[in-house]
């Protein structure tokens, strides 16, 4: 048995008792900011480890080839884990002020990081499942965490029924598929022509189905929105982030190499709901005054972007979706590190608290603007260059109308994105006065969003370097 | 060793000031003493960089012939591949000399002239950007850098010609100068992208073996056009009639500005363009035509609007229109050296000209009307003295600079047409009488009682001093150390004199001031008297033929019916579809958002609502599989 192959697994379960030993160890009534900087360190050196794994051969397997760790799952864990740690790095006031078991608080991100890292390398529906419940059960704790708020339970409450809904759908589909393929890897499912069985079939959708709830698309959206909303600002971040990014690091795995030949049968699918979800979710996002409400909806439109990209369904698409993902991680970073702290200072995340945030932090409001102006793709942020490298794909392979309907969305969505930006930037009026006084700004949410800000518009200055990681993740892809 | 070094470091000239303008615009805008300190330290190891240059020219193997070139590729889109480097043959040399020199000696200027100005720091900024912009241009070793550049000279001169931003006519005169030069900047893009197309590149050395062998198996009737849509580019940037119309307003920007636009870095882009692609044109007898009279025509017509107007600095103006027109002339009688030379030693005194008008008008308080000055030559004695010698230079008097160049395009003209040989002379006689007048109005006769003028400040009494020097020496200079043996075009020149045509030209100029003279110091005649007699002509040229007007109405009939028409369109047409789409997607949103009513059971029944559906699919699917394969399941 290989266990390097699985290093990074065993690094993070490690590292998430130790953290949680450190806990149990530490009195109640002492800062737990030491256990964030513990996990932070921890993550930090794992994500140093991967970069060591990137390969240019055959991928390690373990379990026999259920768990594939190829330079496509190493760039997403990567993804998951820079996602993490600077979720880790700008939450650690808000976890202190906020949240009642703090240490449990970093427990479960990163067992929900687990959960992600076995997606990313999962090469069969058992192991994908795994990995997804360990993710969400995560997560369903963790967007009940602010036990004060009654949001934030309510959208926990929500947030599990409907994806035990899901799951029900997804485990059916995935027992179906089992039945007519006779087996669970990916690898030999896609060589069964008795996936065409309407049985077959069925099971396909279901599976494909149970992605599209993590990705939220619609309409198996309708809990993002109050989700988003409710759950613990940091979570909301990781849940537009990671947990999506997770679905679709593991969702293009399922259709490249376990559906293929069933292309003329998902691929229409994928193009219509992308489009459906750039512009239901688009639509949608511009009647939001609740901003975290408005991320919401326009993660689904960016889920759409995403699957733009899969539509290609060959390695210019990869690419896009890989590199697009990552710029994503980075745009969000910024604008939840800034909601973050608003929810912090002010108690609230809607239009009206960030009203004036330019007088009372300039720096937080360039970054929100930098940020919301990369997810809806303006040059020269990271966001352009991301979408130019989707809508190319996809145009190169005949979708120009899923194009087409990208670029009119994309346009759409400066509008609601740059309302954002309007709230903090206008002048205020003699009664708003009192949102001019400066806002209190830790040092390690300055950090993290000038991290993020750099990487936005580095990436979309010159987007090579990235590209030549997303080209080096793709050229192994199940090799 | 040195040469090379200085050679392959040439393309630090455009640069250093193109530093200085982003320090400056980052870091020290707001400090007025610094960002002047940083722009003229910057110039001046340009300048210096740029002596480096010429030394290793004029010492080294490198002739009009055998340039020394260093490029870099710039990007790469599919087969196109565009470089940037640096090009450096006697003609760039003398460019970089002419153009560092003067925009150093302007930025001292200002130093003095832009004391009390609060926006100091933004002017030194663009200045630094207009001579990096000129100077890229002057080194750009193909039709795409030399485009780039050509872009940023036209940008610089409408943000410094738009400086006073708060004054309404200095916005108007930005935009007039900008949109009057795009005209020009299109068809010149028109002629580069024909370029393109015809030979697969734009690189000067590559054309000037393409060009002739194209020439000469095909013809002239397509390069033809083309060099026709490339001199339209030069028509414009160098005001060229009939779209001279800017280059007077442009007088609305602060005057060393002027001094900068009208001597070394806007104006003489135009010439310097054709000049630079002279292997096209000289090929050309059709557009050689065409230049040589449109430049003899822009020559002659603009002295005669100079000969009646008031303010100083658009008398000026006119003169720069004129003078840009005897360097077309030579282009188009075949005459690089002469049009260069006369480029070289025009570019000296009307600096000169332009920075004396700019003491004398802050001496008098911003009044520009000449003919309520006078009597400053006691009052201004440096001035008057820096202010004659620009005078004595430009009417083409020995020895200053103006007569060794003068007289070079007077020959060549000549020696290829007599009417145009006419049209210059007739030229030179009508600058030497405005010119006097000018100067006779502005320093002689009495002083008014409350006239409030003093001598200049040293930071601008310099610049005029080094510039009254260069005025009278770099005649001599270019005539007796052979400018026509450095810059050329096909086999050198001989710098002689023919002194049948040089004699006549200065008798003319002679007697054009002493005629000057005659009427506005010894009033002998009245002027007033004279323009009666000469009525509408003297009306003509008052009002500039009334082409600002003709351009108006032009505009008045095409450019506002035509966009009523389609501003009707716009509102009725295009922004009901607009604002119906945007009414669509708020229709939309909010049907959407009232779906989204908080309740977890229409969620799930939503949820499973889409799994029925989307099993239903499949189903159908498999089904219509199963019809294709013939029932085999």
């Amino acid at each position: 048995m290989n266990f390097l192959a699985i290093g990074t697994e065993i690094a993070i379960a490690l590292l998430m008792l130790i953290v949680l030993a450190a806990d149990l160890l530490l009195p109640k009534d002492v800062s737990h900011r030491r256990i964030g900087v513990i996990s932070m360190v921890g993550l930090a050196v794992i994500l140093v480890y991967t970069f060591g794994q990137y390969h240019i051969g055959a991928s390690p397997t373990f379990f026999g080839g259920l768990f594939f760790v190829d330079n496509y799952a190493l760039f997403f864990k990567q993804l998951f884990i820079i996602g993490m740690l600077f979720t880790i790095l700008f939450s650690l006031e808000y976890t202190e002020k906020l949240l009642r078991y703090r240490g449990e608080f970093y427990v479960l991100l990163l067992s929900a990081l687990l959960g992600m890292c076995v997606m990313a390398s999962a090469n069969d529906f058992i192991t994908t499942f795994v990995g997804l419940e360990l993710m969400t059960v995560s997560f369903y704790i963790l967007v009940g965490a602010r036990m004060t708020s009654e949001d934030s339970s309510e959208a926990a409450v929500k947030y599990l029924i409907v994806g035990a809904a899901s799951t029900a759908v997804m485990l059916y589909g995935m027992s179906l598929v089992y039945g007519a393929a006779g087996s669970l890897v990916f690898s030999e499912v896609c060589r069964n022509i008795h996936l065409f069985y309407a049985a077959g079939l069925a099971g396909v959708i279901m599976v494909i189905i149970g992605f599209f709830f993590k990705l939220s698309v619609i309409p198996f959206h309708m809990w993002a929105p109050d989700v988003y909303q409710g759950a613990p600002t940091p979570v909301t971040a990781l849940l537009a982030m990671g947990s999506k990014a997770a679905g679709i690091a593991v969702f293009m795995r399922i259709l490249y190499t376990a559906f293929p030949i069933l292309g003329n049968f998902w691929l229409p699918l994928l193009a219509g709901f992308a489009a459906l979800c750039m512009i239901g979710g688009n639509i949608m996002a511009i009647r939001q005054t609740d901003i975290k409400r408005m991320l919401a909806y326009s993660s689904i439109a960016q889920a759409g972007y995403m699957m733009v990209g899969m539509a290609a369904a060959d390695l210019a698409g990869m690419k896009a979706v890989l590199f697009y993902a990552m710029l994503y991680v980075f745009a969000n970073l910024g604008a939840f590190a800034v909601l973050t702290v608003i929810d912090t200072e002010r108690g609230g995340t809607s239009r009206r608290d960030i009203t004036g945030l330019a007088q009372a932090a300039p720096l937080l409001a360039a970054v929100m603007t930098i940020s919301l102006l990369s997810m809806a793709g303006i040059p020269p942020t990271a966001g352009f260059a991301g979408k130019l490298y989707l809508f190319t794909a996809v145009v190169e392979r005949g979708y120009l109308w899923l194009a087409f309907v990208g670029f009119v969305m994309s346009m759409i969505s400066v509008y609601y994105y740059l309302m954002v930006a309007k709230a903090m930037y206008r002048d205020l009026t003699p009664e708003e006065a009192e949102y001019a006084a400066p806002v209190y700004v830790p040092l390690t949410v300055r950090a993290a969003v000038l991290v993020s800000v750099f990487a936005t518009l580095g990436l979309g200055i010159c987007p090579e370097w990235l590209a030549s990681l997303t080209n080096a993740a793709v050229q192994t892809f199940m090799r | 060793m040195f040469s090379d070094f200085m050679l392959t470091h040439a393309w630090l000239i455009p640069l250093l000031p193109a530093l200085a303008f982003l320090w400056i615009g980052f870091f020290t805008r707001l400090h007025k003493k610094r960002s002047a300190a940083i722009a003229i330290t910057m110039s001046s190891l340009s300048f210096l960089l740029a002596c480096g240059v010429t030394w290793a020219v004029l010492s080294g193997p490198i002739t009009m012939e055998t340039p020394f070139v260093q490029k870099t590729l710039w990007f790469e889109i599919g087969s196109v591949r565009i470089f940037m480097g640096s090009l450096v043959d006697p003609l760039t040399a003398m460019m970089l000399m002419v153009v560092t020199m003067v925009s150093l000696l302007v930025q001292i200027y200002s130093v003095g002239y832009m004391a009390h100005d609060p926006g100091a720091g933004r002017f030194f900024a663009f200045l630094s950007l207009f001579a990096a912009s000129m100077l890229g241009l002057v080194i750009a070793v193909n039709f795409a850098q030399l485009y780039v550049f050509w872009e940023l000279v036209g940008l610089c001169s409408y943000l410094l010609i738009g400086f006073y931003y708060d004054k309404v006519s200095a916005r108007e005169a930005a935009k007039k100068a900008f949109i009057t030069t795009r005209i020009g900047d299109f068809g010149l893009l028109l002629g580069i992208l024909l370029l393109q197309i015809t030979f697969g590149t734009l690189d000067f050395q590559e054309l000037k073996v393409l060009v002739p062998a194209y020439i000469w198996i095909s013809g002239t009737s397509f390069m033809t056009i083309v060099g026709l849509l490339l001199f339209i580019g030069p028509i414009g940037k160098s005001g060229q009639f009939p779209l001279h119309v800017w280059l007077p307003d442009a007088m609305e920007g602060p005057t060393p500005v002027s001094a900068l636009i009208h001597a070394a870095t806007m104006v003489v882009a135009g010439v310097y363009l054709v000049g630079r692609a002279y292997f096209i044109f000289s090929a050309l007898p059709v557009v050689m035509n065409v230049i040589a009279w449109l430049g003899g025509f822009t020559a002659f017509f603009a002295a005669t609007i100079a000969l009646t107007q008031r303010p100083i600095k658009r008398i000026l103006a006119y003169s720069t229109i004129s003078q840009l027109g005897y360097m077309m002339l030579a282009l188009g009688v075949g005459s690089l050296t002469a049009s260069m030379f006369h480029l070289m030693t025009h570019a000296f005194f009307k600096a000169l000209l332009f920075l004396c008008a700019g003491a004398v008008i802050e001496a008098m308080q911003d009044e520009a009307d000449i003919f309520k000055m006078g009597g400053l030559r006691k009052k201004m004695p440096v001035t008057f003295a820096a202010m004659t010698i620009g005078v004595l230079a430009i009417s083409g008097l020995p020895p200053f600079a103006g007569f060794f160049s003068k007289d070079e395009i007077l020959g060549a003209a000549a020696a290829v047409s007599t009417p145009l040989y006419l049209l210059g002379t007739l030229t030179a006689f009508l600058t030497a009488f405005y010119m006097a007048r000018l100067l006779f109005v502005t320093f002689f006769g009495e002083a008014s009682p409350g006239c409030p003028a003093t001598e200049t400040n040293a930071f601008m009494r310099w610049p005029l001093i080094v510039l009254a020097v260069l005025s009278c020496v770099s005649g001599l200079w270019g005539h007796f150390a052979g400018f026509g043996e450095w810059v050329y075009f096909g086999a050198a020149e001989e710098t002689g004199i023919d002194w049948v045509i040089a004699g006549t030209s200065t008798v003319l100029s002679l007697v054009a001031i002493g005629l000057a003279y005659e009427i506005y110091v010894a009033k002998r005649w009245s002027a007033y008297e004279i323009s009666q007699r000469f009525g509408v002509l003297y009306t003509l040229s008052f009002n500039k033929y009334y082409i600002d007007e003709f351009y108006t109405l032009l505009r008045r009939t095409f450019c506002d019916g035509l966009g009523r028409i389609l501003y009707w369109i716009d509102l009725h047409v295009i922004d009901g579809i607009v604002n119906g789409l945007a009414r669509l997607v708020g229709v939309l949103s909010t049907i959407f958002t009232f779906l989204q009513n908080g309740q977890v059971q229409r969620y799930v029944a939503v949820f499973y609502g889409g799994v029925i559906v989307l099993v239903a699919y499949s189903l159908f699917y498999a089904y219509k599989v199963l019809t294709l394969l013939g029932g085999a399941f």
